[in-house]
């Protein structure tokens, strides 16, 4: 099967951009926010959205990661899954506002292990959703607040999300 | 992993893994809730034909915070003491629907047993098996170390050219036994030393040193020094003349522990004899590793019981 | 009952008719004889087992009387010689006389009772071997198979005493307080199993005394199932300086090691223990050079649970009477090392000469009782459950491919096994009496 490209570098850097002051209006300043990646790309992706808070308003990029392997309701149904770190910066999480980063939104059921694994952290003020990419199909009742492109897709597609610093390479595909 | 019966059949890929994820374990036991959903609904039981309440435990402690269900099914006051079988025991436990059994048992090779027998198709998790092998130990033991020499650095590494020197009865020993394998597995170089009556007769093809004096091992200035428990039946079975003789020929005393470098370890698996293999001033030192090694143990269960039994691959 | 058996190989590969009647070969068909097709068959004389457990009086539910008998006429055997530890013990004329009747009542095999060396094999004080020697059941083997006759002063006075009624002592080799506890053949493998030890010296050094008492005091010596490349060594020394010693090795010697036991299967544990690869070419070349004189099987049945269970809590021993000429063919045979004449030599007639058994001195001459075995040595089986006849299954052989395959067993001109089957048991009681 062939893919097709969706987005290129470009547009990437432009779509996390535009997430970046979307986050900033909505919240209106931003020194009490928290970017979490969910492992491995959207860790990526937050530190670069950080980076881009931290250009337009200094200091207000804080961020970390947050594993969902042990908290996920597929784990009996896959091989065994080797967890990743999760690094929940100095201040933690109580009282702030938590922007999970996801590269690709589906069925919501990361996004749902990702809200458990929070509650046993502490307890956010708020917490928001950005991804780069929403493909659809929800099973649950979860919908994204920052979105880099919506992209409407059959189930029997995948979409790769290539970034320079996992795979060399930048770009998403619909194959 | 399908189950964990010996450090022997362990590739470093699979070692390193394993330790990784303790490092993610590790983290879960830092916070206020240590808890996680990965194991719930699963049931672990803890089989041991022995006493050993820290191993039994630091598994339990482990599968908790899992949330796994656990059942402790103990030598004392159970059907086990009264002579019934392992295989009625595995029968009886694998009706009850165990996902997981952690069985310590004073047969060399029984949790092998156990796997191979078709009693009962749960995980099989060695917790010491007579004088043969105990994977956690040596796993946490592999921790420990890396631990103390890389930090937070640690993920994705082995042990390469650490020099480790385990003291004591070797022979009778498995925790020594499985450390070998291990540490030698993730490249440490390891030595032993012991009188000859306390090592095994034929020891060729280990992947070790082998020596007899305990100051030359010292004055090499290992990176580790592992002190085993002298258990006391030996002291009667002319293995030694006599605990004082034991102790100033093997024991970790003051003055050793002196002329070891400062950046050294001393590890001791538990519990310690002090003033026989191990000097009190030693067991409390900087250097000593004891309390860490206990605290890593939950860390280490929790991510071979995670392996075991989180996935479909099990 | 008149038998033609046709076409057959001897052992030393000439090809002739054997003819039975009324128990013993004769040298033209009786009118009316049964034939027997032998055609491609080597023929054996039925063999003898000088080392096997019967288990009956006393453990009915490992083995019995009967079922071993049947047990060793699937393999070939005619005679078996059963060991003394019994419950109670074979030391009094009582209990060995017992035993006899009970081979003689079931007729598959000639049942020799071995009689203990020591009174209830206790190692303490000598068992009534005068009467056991006198009494009907005329034991001429004594034995604490299972134990050593350690004390060196006890030793010395058994040979002797035994001496006296023409008999033989056949020492089960093992230093008591070398292999206290002793799990395995002590070596690179014990120690990385970390099972208890079972050192070669605890056997050579048993062995080195008693060859030395036996000969100070002018006595003949049996050595149980030597195990070991040193006991080789130690029984070559004694029989080159003239003691007289004779010497056994097991199947399963033969050609299984210790590696075996790296699963902990405890079908594997066996005393004395399986050893090196080294020690298993030893004991071959011994057996072909003549400086061990028998095979014998040290056929130990075990109920399942004695064996379903920690390496450390399982019982030692292997069932061997159904397989044994399957082994030696595999490990001595097809190697080149024995012929089919070493063979009968080994499993027949030296046997019987060391336990003192008559008729078995002239095999298939004229006048000699009919023992006979045929056996297919071009067949090759996967050895299963279904070619055990006894009552227990720990065979270490089970699911292992074996070459050969015995058709038929005659005792005494009696069929006891005919195309590989056993022959009912009341049709087996019946002609023997008769």
């Amino acid at each position: 099967m062939t893919a097709r490209s969706v987005l290129q570098q470009a547009d990437i850097a432009r779509a996390l951009t535009r997430i970046s002051h979307e986050i900033l209006e909505s919240n209106r300043g931003s020194s009490d926010l928290v970017l979490l990646g969910i492992p491995t790309r959207g860790v990526i992706l937050a530190r670069r959205i950080a980076g881009i808070l931290d250009s337009i308003e200094p200091g207000s990029g804080t961020v970390g990661s947050l594993d969902v392997t042990m908290y996920r309701d597929d784990l009996a149904k896959n091989p065994t899954r080797a967890p990743s770190p999760t690094d929940i910066p100095a201040g933690g999480i109580d009282g702030k506002t938590v922007i999970l980063v996801d590269d690709v939104l589906y069925s919501g059921r990361t996004i749902r292990a990702a809200l458990d694994a929070l509650s046993d952290l502490g307890r956010p003020r708020a917490v928001r959703l950005a991804a780069l990419v929403d493909r659809g199909h929800r099973e649950l009742p979860i919908r994204a607040d920052f979105v880099g492109k919506n992209l409407p897709t059959s189930t029997d597609e995948r979409i790769n999300v290539r970034l320079l610093e996992t795979d060399g390479e930048e770009g998403v595909t619909i194959q | 992993m399908r189950h964990l019966l010996s450090t022997r059949d362990l590739r470093r890929d699979e070692v390193v893994a394993l330790l990784d994820i303790a490092e993610d374990m590790a983290d879960v036991s830092g916070r206020e809730i240590k808890k996680l959903p990965a194991l719930r609904g699963k049931t672990v039981v803890n089989l041991f034909f022995e006493d050993s309440t820290r191993t039994r435990v630091s598994f339990e402690v482990a599968a908790k915070r899992l949330s796994a269900d656990v059942i402790n099914f103990s030598a004392k006051g159970s059907s086990v003491s009264k002579g019934e079988s392992l295989k009625d025991t595995a029968q009886t436990l694998a009706a009850m629907g165990a996902d997981a059994v952690v069985i310590r048992h004073g047969a060399s090779g029984a949790p092998r047993v156990l796997a191979d027998s078709g009693w009962i198709d749960a995980g099989i998790v060695n917790a010491g098996d007579g004088t043969h092998e105990h994977p956690t130990q040596a796993l946490l033991d592999a921790f420990t170390i890396r631990k103390r020499l890389h930090g937070v650095a640690s993920r994705g590494r082995g042990l390469d050219g650490v020099a480790v020197t385990i003291v004591g009865d070797i022979l009778h020993s498995r925790v020594a036994r499985s450390n070998v394998w291990l540490l030698t597995t993730l490249g440490a170089h390891v030595s032993l030393v012991a009188p000859a009556t306390l090592l095994p007769v034929d020891t060729r093809h280990w992947p070790v040193t082998v020596g007899y004096d305990l100051d030359i091992a010292i004055d090499s200035a290992p990176d580790v020094v592992m002190m085993l428990r002298i258990q006391s039946e030996r002291m009667n079975a002319a293995f030694f003349p006599n605990a004082r003789e034991y102790s100033r020929e093997w024991g970790l005393g003051d003055d050793r522990v002196d002329r070891l470098p400062a950046a050294s370890m001393v590890m001791h698996p538990g519990p310690m004899n002090r003033g026989l293999e191990i000097s009190a001033a030693a067991a409390d030192s900087v250097q000593s590793t004891v309390l860490e090694q206990v605290a890593n143990g939950v860390s280490i269960r929790m991510a071979v019981l995670y392996s075991l039994l989180a996935g479909s691959d099990s | 009952m008149s038998i033609h058996v046709k076409g057959a190989v001897l052992p030393d590969g000439s090809n002739r008719d054997l003819f039975i009647d009324n128990g013993v070969f004769v040298d033209a068909a009786p009118a009316g004889a049964t034939v027997i097709d032998a055609s491609g068959l080597l023929a054996l004389p039925g063999l003898v087992d000088l080392h096997t457990h019967l288990r009956e009086p006393g453990f009915e539910q490992s083995e019995t009387v009967l079922t071993g008998s049947r047990a060793a006429a699937a393999g070939g055997y005619t005679a078996v010689f059963a060991m003394a530890n019994t419950m109670p013990v074979q030391d009094t004329a009582g209990v060995v006389e017992q035993v006899q009747s009970l081979g003689e009542r079931h007729g598959y095999v000639t049942v020799r009772p071995i009689g203990a060396v020591t009174a209830g094999l206790a190692g303490e004080r000598l068992a009534e071997i005068g009467a056991m020697a006198q009494s009907r059941a005329q034991v001429r083997v004594f034995s604490d198979d299972g134990h050593c006759v350690h004390d060196a002063l006890l030793m010395r006075r058994a040979l002797e005493y035994v001496k006296t009624f023409g008999g033989v002592v056949a020492q089960h080799a093992q230093e008591p307080r070398l292999t206290v506890g002793a799990q395995l053949n002590e070596g690179a493998l014990s120690g990385e199993l970390g099972l208890v030890g079972w050192p070669a010296v605890a056997e050579e050094s048993i062995i080195a005394r008693d060859v030395l008492l036996a000969h100070h005091v002018g006595a003949r010596l049996h050595v149980c199932h030597i195990s070991t490349a040193g006991s080789v060594e130690v029984i070559r020394w004694a029989k080159a300086r003239g003691v007289d010693v004779t010497a056994e090795v097991t199947p399963h010697h033969l050609l299984l090691t210790e590696e075996l036991a790296r699963g902990y299967d405890a079908r594997f544990k066996v005393n004395p223990p399986l050893r090196r690869d080294e020690d298993v070419h030893a004991l071959r070349a011994a057996l072909a050079d003549g400086t061990i004189d028998i095979v014998a099987t040290d056929h130990a049945p075990h109920p399942l649970e004695a064996k379903d269970c920690a390496w450390d809590e399982a019982a030692n021993g292997m069932v061997g009477l159904e397989s044994a000429l399957s082994v030696v063919h595999a490990a001595v045979v097809e190697s080149g090392q024995l012929n089919w004449s070493d063979v009968a030599r080994v499993m027949s007639s030296r046997p019987a000469e060391i336990g003192l058994l008559d008729g078995y001195a002239a095999p298939f001459a004229v006048g000699s009782p009919a023992h006979l075995t045929l056996y297919d040595t071009a067949a090759t089986r996967t050895f299963a459950v279904e070619d055990l006849r006894g009552k227990s299954v720990n065979s270490p052989y089970l699911g292992r491919t074996l070459p050969g395959r015995v058709v038929a067993t005659l005792h005494r001109g009696q069929p006891t096994v005919l195309e590989g089957e056993l022959v009912p048991a009341d049709v087996v009681a019946a002609g023997d009496r008769g």
